[in-house]
């Protein structure tokens, strides 16, 4: 220990603890990681995929527009019939926009005085990517998955987001085949605004429900 | 086993804990709620997991639970709920 220290002898303001960016290879790979390695190789190896095919698909994934997802709130704010289009049939509805979500039955819940909804999958991370792209880490994330269904309001508090006792919180587990779209109230202060300017406050965030737009 | 249920029937979901890949969190396993509506028909994810076709298709529901039956110590509203996706064979009628 003493000869480390001496060999830090220079003036430095760093705590060496803390100096290094950790490296996602660090640390050991699971049991299931190595099993994609292995399918993604042989897929390869046996001219079923090619990598280049394997990167485009990722790639394309990994870029999927959030934005998608607030240009179909702005559209129900402004347009009642397409809000309840949305509400009875979410696929169809996107479809409308051009959106395909795929196999998944997308199921949209609206925010009211009365109602604030949460999305969360606490089996692994079921997720509308379809309209809001690659979900967040914390969504991902055990502590999110596993406290949300048990304490949402505590949980809510910690996105910032206090809420009295007489609006009910109602937490959806997306297992299946289903698959959660939150339609965020609408703030007040923006009745004549257009669909471009509403869509600019629907975050990602309001379309889980963890939070809800603001207007500032 | 095929059960039919409308929106707003109580239901009680399976306690049993069968190996291999479930669809049904632990947490609701054994708890009573009400059909909150009838998502349609979809090919098993327990069987697709394991490359079989799913079929038949089971009919899968959105059941919604009242936080204060499925958390002893639930410290929110009276009022709050968790919906959660289930498939029919995982649900009786309560």
């Amino acid at each position: 220990m003493a000869e480390e220290r001496g060999a830090h002898e220079h003036n430095h303001d760093h705590d060496h603890d803390l100096t290094f960016q950790p490296n996602i290879e660090d640390s050991e790979p699971g049991q299931y990681e190595l099993m994609t390695y292995a399918i993604r190789e042989l897929l390869i190896e046996k001219d079923h995929l090619t990598s280049e095919e394997l990167r485009v698909a990722q790639e394309k994934v990994e870029s999927l527009e959030r934005s998608d997802g607030s240009k179909v709130i702005a559209k129900a704010w402004t347009d009642p019939d397409y809000k309840q289009r949305l509400l009875d049939d979410g696929n169809g509805a996107l479809a409308e926009l051009g959106i395909d979500a795929g196999a998944a039955k997308m199921t949209v819940v609206e925010n009211t005085e009365e109602v604030q909804n949460v999305v969360v999958c606490t089996l692994c991370s079921c997720y509308p990517r379809a309209v809001l792209g690659m979900p967040p880490d914390w969504y991902r994330s055990k502590s999110y998955r596993s406290r949300v269904v048990i304490e949402p309001r505590e949980v809510l508090k910690e996105f910032g987001t206090v809420l009295p006792e007489s609006k009910t919180v109602r937490v959806h587990d997306s297992l299946a085949d289903l698959r959660y779209l939150v339609i965020p109230q609408r703030p007040e202060g923006t009745d004549d605004w257009n669909e471009e300017q509403l869509a600019a406050v629907v975050t990602r965030d309001t379309m889980v429900g963890v939070t809800n737009p603001s207007v500032s | 086993m095929s059960n039919n249920f409308a929106p707003g029937d109580s239901v009680k979901v399976r306690q049993t804990h069968p190996p291999g890949h479930r669809r049904t969190p632990y947490y609701i396993r054994g708890k009573v709620g009400q059909i909150e509506r009838v998502c349609g028909d979809f090919p098993n994810p327990e069987e697709l997991a394991y490359g079989f076709d799913g079929l038949p298709k089971k009919t899968l529901y959105r059941v919604r639970f009242r936080q204060k039956d499925v958390w002893e110590n639930y410290s929110g509203a009276e009022t709050d709920t968790v919906d959660v996706d289930i498939y029919e064979h995982w649900l009786l009628p309560a």
